[in-house]
């Protein structure tokens, strides 16, 4: 009798892991913002969105860290072919953070937001790490990756920088107790951690 | 002999508005109208995504009991659109009953008020020790005040009670009584924040406040024993809580069952927390920011979803300048922020 293999992801697979994907963050950004608008969050939904739009980018960002050595551990090679998708979901979800920020919180009263922006710390690392994340999101489009080669994995290690910033910014912003900011900063560094070979030559321009 | 024939404007006893149904007109219109939308609010998705980390989903218990109160109309009340009930009872920093602001809520409907012991004691001559019913004793009047919280957000609630200087008046503070601590009440088993540093966020368990006793007799200095026409429902502090509308909010300290005269001044909870961050004064500036935001302005949480809310400038003393900015004449609000 032959030893039964592990099965393998197929195409097909990966499609509707993708239409997963799609499917459940799609639903919760929308879901969110139809109770917000509805005044179905809460006293204030301002608050209550700002949140939900931010957490739910780091549990994305996580997730997309995940995928890599998930993916060796279970040797499914065609898991990564989700990450670029859970990345840009990242991204969706911060971009909606800021602009829920900017729109609802200021008001665009831009003096405030010029102030804000300049002198509040953890404001301050939240947009570096958006700007990252910004970054990554426009070069992860398939011409883009192409064009830039091998220059593209230096890029896209910037990442681990994002995920860390984040955690700083989440942290910096509660009032009192950091024990939630601790928990994602744990999981972080172990993500990191499976990552041992890259973090130990970091960043070294490929020559 | 006086004979008077009845005119037909002339009105009989029975056509007078009762004085508690005249004064909660604007409310009892409010009810009326937006009962439809407020039944569908009952539903909160505020959660973020660890919240399974704490208390969970809300208790299918009883609802806490407010019962209608009847008051007089306050000449200090402002005339500014009020914050709709469900708002202002379901957004509430209470942390003894869970960080979140809909935690306090969904955790505190159990909370026993009756039996209680408010007890004034301290530099007074005549300590004081009030039950439950003694705490409506006095005689009781609505102000709606402006509520600026230190996280620049702002509300206007209609509050019932009376000020703190009629409690402290019939204590006789003694002349070695400078300042005024309060206390809430240390129950864990009803407030699981105060057990559970994961629920409380680790701050300093009970909670004191404290006022200079200048402050404590100020007019403006009220102490509530209802908020919306109604006895408090235990997330705005039940049964008795301290407000003090020209400081930010966590100086109005909830479920008092303490009030110490005193000669120095208290450390208070937050102040020991976080002593860069929030003063003893703590009274609303816009000129001085807190170190991680800006209180120059302030978003008013009055009713509606998403981009209802509108951003406005904070007011020095939160508009109450011209009543208590001489308390505080010739001081250095940003030493004393």
């Amino acid at each position: 009798m032959p030893v039964p293999k592990t099965r393998v992801m197929s195409d097909r697979h990966v499609l509707l892991l993708k239409l997963l994907i799609h499917g459940l963050c799609l639903f919760f950004l929308l879901r969110v913002y139809y109770l917000g608008f509805s005044d179905q969050l809460g006293g204030d939904p301002v608050k209550a969105i700002i949140h939900f739009t931010g957490i739910g980018a780091l549990n994305l960002l996580l997730l997309t860290l995940a995928v890599t050595p998930l993916s060796r551990w279970s040797h499914q090679g065609r898991l990564v072919r989700v990450r670029r998708l859970l990345g840009l979901y990242c991204f969706t979800y911060a971009a909606a953070h800021l602009v829920n920020f900017l729109t609802f919180d200021l008001q665009f009263n831009w003096p405030l937001i010029a102030e804000e922006l300049t002198e509040r710390p953890y404001i301050v690392v939240g947009l570096c790490a958006f700007i990252i994340l910004l970054l990554l999101a426009i070069t992860s489009i398939p011409p883009l990756v192409r064009a830039l080669g091998r220059r593209w994995k230096l890029l896209h290690s910037w990442i681990y920088i994002a995920v860390l910033l984040v955690c700083l910014h989440f942290t910096w912003s509660v009032k009192a107790d950091i024990t939630e900011p601790m928990i994602y900063l744990a999981i972080t560094l172990v993500l990191l951690a499976t990552r041992g070979r890259q973090l130990r030559r970091p960043f070294s321009w490929p020559g | 002999m006086l004979l008077k024939s009845k005119q037909s404007y002339d009105l009989t006893e029975a056509a007078v508005t009762d004085e508690a149904v005249f004064y909660n007109r604007r409310r009892l219109l409010q009810q009326m109208g937006f009962l439809g939308a407020g039944s569908l609010l009952a539903s909160s998705a505020s959660a973020g995504l660890l919240d399974f980390f704490s208390s969970g989903d809300k208790p299918a218990g009883p609802q806490f009991q407010q019962a209608p109160l009847t008051s007089i109309r306050s000449p200090y009340s402002t005339a500014e659109t009020m914050t709709a009930e469900s708002k202002a009872t379901g957004h509430n920093n209470f942390y003894e009953f869970g960080l979140g602001k809909d935690d306090p809520k969904a955790n505190a409907q159990g909370f026993k008020v009756n039996p209680w012991q408010l007890t004034v004691s301290g530099a007074v001559n005549k300590p004081l020790q009030l039950d439950y019913d003694a705490l409506f004793a006095p005689e009781l009047e609505e102000r709606i005040y402006r509520l600026r919280c230190v996280e620049a957000w702002s509300m206007v609630i209609p509050w019932v009670g009376y000020p703190l200087a009629t409690l402290l008046r019939q204590a006789e503070p003694t002349s070695a009584a400078r300042y005024v601590a309060f206390q809430t009440l240390h129950d864990p088993a009803q407030m699981p924040g105060q057990g559970n540093r994961f629920l409380g966020g680790g701050i300093r368990y009970p909670y004191i406040e404290g006022l200079r006793l200048d402050e404590a007799m100020h007019p403006l200095t009220f102490l509530a024993v209802g908020v919306y026409g109604k006895t408090l429902p235990p997330q705005n502090g039940a049964p008795v809580r301290l407000v003090v509308p020209w400081k930010y909010g966590f100086k109005s300290i909830k479920s008092i069952v303490g009030i110490k005269l005193v000669e120095r001044e208290p450390a208070t909870t937050w102040n020991i927390s976080a002593p860069n961050e929030y003063g003893f004064y703590a009274n609303v500036n816009p000129q001085v920011d807190h170190p991680r935001w800006s209180q120059a302005s302030e978003r008013r949480i009055t009713r509606g979803g998403l981009g209802s809310d509108e951003r406005i400038p904070t007011q020095m003393f939160n508009g109450y300048g011209e009543a208590v900015a001489d308390l505080y004449a010739g001081m250095n609000l940003r030493k004393y922020f």
